[in-house]
């Protein structure tokens, strides 16, 4: 991992890669993260940058590889799902973010995506089924109530690199 | 403080509420829902789902319509967290919380230390995910300034203890399973109702302690109680966290200056690090000075102990903010560390438990027993911290912060447990058990790195999702039961024979016979395994019937038989235990209950890392959501359903056409081959000789396509008509293997009759051989004839294993060239035809082949079927297994890679793999039936093979029981094995069977009830 991160820097600051931090354009050129849609979230959930670029220091690089690696438990690797799709970081998700996701998911061709009132039925048939306490929006236990159930979240919930 | 009337309407609230029947259901179902410890629970107050549960019933009751009881719930939501109990266990609450391996109160707060008197709690640092229980409005930033790491408060225990669930064992963590007991699904929950209580923890006093402050007596906290009740009286009923935590710097500074403490404003002057340092001096004289009794002390330790931890924190958010990286962090550690680690050495040589930098500190402390269990106990809590610590979703600072601190105080610590000798002896030991640790450590990234195909299966997962990879990786799986079976055959049957049976030549079944000399050394007898091949250790006719052989006195027929059992042992075993392990992985998989949300949730495959595999991602979860969203609107509306309904007949009847025609087919090729072979090979072609397999691997390459376009007919959802698919195809290679058996079940009762005529003609030879030289003496063989010469029978057993080695060669060379002609080749054209073209090659008509995951499943393990049924005929065949396994795992990588495309059709890896397995043990079953015929009923041939000259194979085991073992155990043996006992014993199975049968169904229903239940209870 330390290898692959110090590919991602510049020449000159290869040396002291621990203390460096990666741009998130650099991140994203990562070939396990290119295709993803929520490459973007990604980066926000892991940095601890201050001022908002999305930067990576090391520290946080391992981080992400932990918490996407095999021997996370399906805890934490919900938390952290719950995180990425939290897009507006209220700690619900609500409406708005539901349909980010689901645009994040159809992928940007005009064709793929669903139309209004699909949208709108498939929101609603997903907060009929996870939204326990019916309050609009699902929250983190909800969500991992959910997620813990599905068979194939932990195995495709990963990056290897 | 404690809200006595609050508390008390609490408890009545609940009282109320759970006269009524209804409460007790809405916990349980709450609890079951959000799986959560509802103590420590990871709840966002108001969003915690109890919350909308406490509402409704409040709402239901009509009390006062919950406006003013819902302000009271909010409130003691804001507080904390919510407990509930059974009634009838009693425990002091100090049993019950336990310091340090503090239950988290709630997500923000962390339980510190505990006292008989206090309970401090601390707050946890949770910055990212502030929780929304501000309806005041307040500020996102003061919300999560409130519970900064580090911030303390502290809580009296005079509120009702008597309450309490059982207390907590050694080292015990409340787990969710716990929780589980007191509320389980309401279906199965013994407890009453009415025995629910409530009861409210109020925040008492928070106070602000900068890091190494300590926690005052009583005196002070109760000063500062009556403070902050002034203060909350002031602020109004709702004490907003905000409100709270001004107060709270009030009071610190208040407190502060009641205590006098003098260096107080130094520190504050002072850089912040540098204070703390001090702060902990000041906290380790205040102990010294301190006249409190154990309790207090270990309180203290405890207290310096989370400052060091503040410390750190501290240093490390610095570090980050300032853009220091982590070296430079670790050198700034490091003086850091050398300072720690000087006082812990101070320490040791002062037998003094707590950390002290400071020069007036040297009162001594005799350590108590009390203190060195406690002590224990906290060395044991950091131990379990260590080891949990990845489970916790902290930011990785935290996580290496935390960690280092809990290492350093186990280490500190566990020297000071050991005394004298023992000590010395207690640290070789933890050294030793490092040392161990980080060997395994090794040794398992050692493991993983040797796992081959590792990396390509990695790659070919990035680029075609999952399912993909998991064609790799049961084709791993398959190579290594096969490197298994090899080793076995290879170990224990052909290197023994070939070591030390007789050379070849020596006997006539070792000997090519003089009339197929010619063509022995032929290039065919690589193809077809004649001539010479036949003659050799591969087959099974080249074995004697020697009971030992060599100097080791290996017995030879007892290992060929064994062997041969043993192989079909260990698959199923193998087999079953696989399934097994998957069943328990995939758990209650089938709920079907979040459907929509699972589509939404999981349905990206974050290995995915091609563009284009993407795009068919995309693809493919929109025609999901699209498919699922249209089931939903009109879920029973079916359209012309004569007329689907005639198609699916038709299709079914073709497809049952196909089948039977392919049978039949290969049963006449069989037949007609017979012909060839009794008129003799010599005078047909290449075709002709090997008809059945071509003919076989054709059926095999063209069927399923057929029946993917009679499916199309069907209009069947995508999934079922996969199922369809799977279900014909395997019952295409089902059939064709078993019209292939019986074919060659003819041909051994052929054989067999042949048999008897050489056996005849074998005997008039004999004599006529004997007569013309010297008849009388018999007992040794004297005239040499070469053993070429001598006439022999037919060996079926040869043939059966010949046959089944041809077919895996075919059957590997057709999957061969299927890839090279239909993948490689096509694409190639595809490719670069494309330019000058009239169509789009790439997206019309032909395109590029897409990876068929379930064709290359089912031949995998129709091949490796065949491999089980010929393997006691033919121990060579587990290795050629192992060849073509090893070299379909490259060329399908290489053809996967260069010339395939991601498929469209989605076909789940995790659902499938045991699906998989299930035929697998399915085609094990089917196919170890006929070679246990076969051995059982069938006698072998007279002079070839190692069980030649006995009526059936598994004589072997008796005339080894007599031979080898004492007499008394055949006896045994005999008794073991007369009917009186094995007719009990397989009742006695059978009826085990029935019962465990009966409560695994009896679970999944109790199980399918609860779900209904719960079903029902949400949507109430």
């Amino acid at each position: 991992a330390y290898k692959r991160f110090r590919e991602l820097l510049p020449k000159e600051e290869r040396e002291n890669a621990c203390s460096a931090r990666v741009p998130k354009s650099r991140i994203l050129t990562l070939p396990e993260l290119r295709a993803n849609p929520f490459q973007h979230r990604i980066c926000r959930v892991f940095s601890t940058s201050d001022n908002g670029d999305d930067s990576m220091s090391f520290e946080d690089f391992l981080d992400m590889l932990s918490v996407f690696s095999d021997s996370a438990t399906s805890d934490i690797k919900s938390h952290y799902a719950f995180r990425i799709f939290d897009f507006d970081d209220d700690g619900t998700l609500d409406r708005k973010d539901l349909e980010k996701l689901v645009n994040c998911l159809t992928g940007q061709g005009k064709e793929s995506q669903l139309s209004n009132e699909e949208m709108e039925q498939l929101i609603r048939n997903i907060l009929e089924e996870s939204d326990i306490d019916k309050d609009g929006t699902i929250n983190l236990s909800e969500f991992q109530h959910v997620v813990s159930r599905s068979p194939d979240f932990t195995s495709s919930f990963k990056i290897i690199l | 403080m404690i809200q006595d009337d609050g508390c008390e309407s609490h408890i009545m609230l609940a009282a109320d509420l759970s006269s009524s029947g209804q409460p007790l259901q809405l916990f349980g179902i709450c609890d079951a829902l959000s799986h959560v410890d509802l103590r420590s629970g990871e709840r966002d107050s108001c969003h915690h789902p109890l919350f909308g549960a406490l509402q409704q019933v409040l709402a239901a009751q009509g009390k006062g319509a919950g406006s003013t009881k819902n302000k009271e719930i909010l409130g003691f939501y804001e507080h904390f967290s919510v407990y509930f109990f059974t009634e009838g266990i009693r425990a002091h609450w100090k049993d019950w919380v336990k310091p340090g391996a503090a239950p988290v109160l709630c997500r923000h707060l962390q339980l510190d230390q505990l006292s008989s008197e206090t309970l401090v709690i601390q707050g946890r640092g949770h910055k990212v995910f502030p929780a929304p229980w501000d309806h005041g409005g307040l500020q996102e930033e003061a919300r999560m300034d409130c519970w900064e790491t580090g911030k303390v408060c502290q809580l009296p225990v005079d509120w009702d203890v008597s309450r309490l669930p059982r207390p907590l064992k050694n080292n015990e963590e409340r787990s969710r399973d716990d929780i589980g007991q007191f509320f389980q699904y309401p279906g199965m929950n013994p407890i009453k109702p009415h025995r629910f209580m409530c009861i409210q923890v109020e925040q008492q006093v928070l106070k602000q302690v900068q890091g190494g402050s300590d926690v005052d007596n009583e005196e002070g906290s109760a000063a500062e109680n009556e403070e902050n009740v002034g203060g909350i009286d002031k602020g109004g009923k709702r004490a907003t966290p905000r409100t709270r935590r001004g107060h709270a710097r009030g009071r610190a500074r208040h407190g502060g200056e009641e205590d006098e403490d003098d260096e107080d404003g130094t520190r504050r002057a002072g850089h912040r690090r540098h204070r703390n340092r001090r702060g902990r001096g000041r906290a380790a004289g205040n102990e010294g000075s301190d006249s409190d009794g154990d309790p207090a002390k270990a309180r203290k330790n405890q207290a310096n102990q989370k400052s060091k931890e503040d410390d750190e924190d501290e240093e490390d958010e610095k570090g980050g903010k300032s853009g220091k990286g982590k070296n430079e962090k670790k050198q700034d550690k490091k003086p850091d560390k050398k300072g720690k680690k000087e006082k812990a050495n101070k320490k040791k040589k002062d037998k003094k438990k707590s950390g002290s930098g400071s020069d007036s500190d040297s009162e001594e402390e005799q350590i108590t027993e009390e203190e060195l269990a406690k002590l224990k106990e906290e060395v044991e809590e950091k131990k379990k911290l260590i080891a949990t610590l990845r489970n916790k979703p902290w930011k990785m600072k935290k996580k290496l912060s935390v960690l280092k601190e809990a290492q350093l105080f186990v280490e500190k610590f566990e020297g000071a447990l050991g005394k004298g000798k023992g000590k010395k002896f207690y640290a070789y030991k933890v050294m030793m058990t490092k040392k161990w640790m980080k060997f395994q450590r090794d040794f398992e990234n050692f493991k993983t790195a040797c796992i081959p195909w590792e990396m390509k299966i990695k790659e070919i997962e990035s680029h075609f999702g999952s399912s993909v990879a998991s064609y790799f990786i049961f084709l791993r799986w398959m190579y290594g039961i096969n490197m298994i079976l090899f080793g076995l055959t290879f170990g224990l049957v052909m290197v023994p024979e070939a070591l030390m049976g007789k050379p070849y030549g020596s006997l006539p079944r070792k000997t090519v016979p003089r009339a197929e000399e010619a063509s022995a050394m032929n290039f065919a007898t690589l193809w077809d395994f004649s001539g010479f091949a036949q003659y050799s250790v591969l087959f099974y006719g080249y074995y004697n019937n020697q009971r030992t052989i060599g100097w080791l006195k290996f017995r030879m027929p007892l290992s060929y038989f064994l062997v041969g059992v043993g192989t079909i042992g260990y698959s199923f075993m193998i087999v079953i235990r696989t399934m097994a392990r998957n069943a328990n992985e995939e758990g209650g998989g089938d709920d079907t209950s979040f459907n929509f949300s699972w589509k939404m949730f999981t349905s990206w495959d974050y290995l995915i890392g091609n563009p284009e595999t993407a795009d068919n991602k995309f693809a493919s979860i929109t025609t999901s959501f699209k498919e699922a969203i249209v089931e939903e609107q009109e879920s029973r509306k079916e359209e012309n359903i004569h007329l689907t309904r005639f198609l699916r007949v038709l299709a079914n009847f073709l497809a049952l056409c196909t089948l039977a025609g392919s049978g039949y087919l290969i049963f006449f090729v069989v037949r007609r081959s017979q012909k060839f072979a009794l008129e003799g090979l010599e005078n047909y072609g290449w075709w002709e000789r090997n008809e059945v397999n071509m003919v076989m691997s054709l059926l095999g390459m063209f069927c399923p396509t057929l029946f993917d376009v009679i499916s199309s007919l069907e209009n069947y959802h995508p999934r079922i008509a996969l199922r369809w698919q799977l279900g014909r195809i395997f019952a295409l290679f089902l059939g064709n293997l078993y019209t292939f058996i019986i074919a060659l079940m003819d041909e051994i009762n052929l054989k067999l009759e042949e048999e008897k005529v050489v056996k005849y003609n074998m005997s008039i030879w004999e004599a006529s051989l004997y007569n013309g030289t010297i008849p009388e003496n018999s007992t040794a063989p004297p005239i040499q004839v070469d053993p070429a010469d001598v006439p022999r029978g037919p060996c079926w057993e040869t043939m059966v294993g010949q046959e089944f080695v041809r077919l895996t060669v075919s059957d590997t060379m057709t999957t061969y060239i299927t890839i090279l002609i239909g993948d490689f080749l096509r694409a190639v054209f595809v490719r670069f035809f494309n330019y000058c073209w009239c169509w789009d090659l790439e997206y019309g008509f032909p395109s590029y082949s897409e990876f068929d995951i379930s064709g290359n499943v089912l031949g995998l393990i129709f091949n490796q079927g065949m491999i089980w049924m010929g393997s006691f005929y033919a121990p060579c065949l587990p290795a050629i297994n192992v060849f073509r396994l090893h070299t379909s795992m490259y060329l399908q990588c290489w053809a996967v890679m260069c010339c395939n495309v991601p498929q469209e059709r989605v076909f789940k890896a995790s659902r499938s793999n045991n699906f998989y397995m299930a035929m697998l043990l399915f085609i094990l079953f089917l196919s170890t039936l006929p070679a246990v015929y076969t051995i059982v009923s069938i006698p072998p041939s007279f002079d070839c093979g190692p069980f030649s000259g006995k009526t059936r194979m598994f004589e072997v085991i008796s005339e080894t029981l007599e031979h080898d073992f004492p007499s008394w155990f055949g006896k045994v043996f005999g008794y073991a094995s007369n009917p009186g006992l094995i007719l009990p014993f397989i009742l006695l199975m059978v009826l085990s069977i029935y019962y465990l049968n009966a409560t695994s169904k009896s679970y999944k229903e109790a199980n399918l009830e609860l779900k209904k239940k719960l079903q029902t209870s949400r949507r109430k």
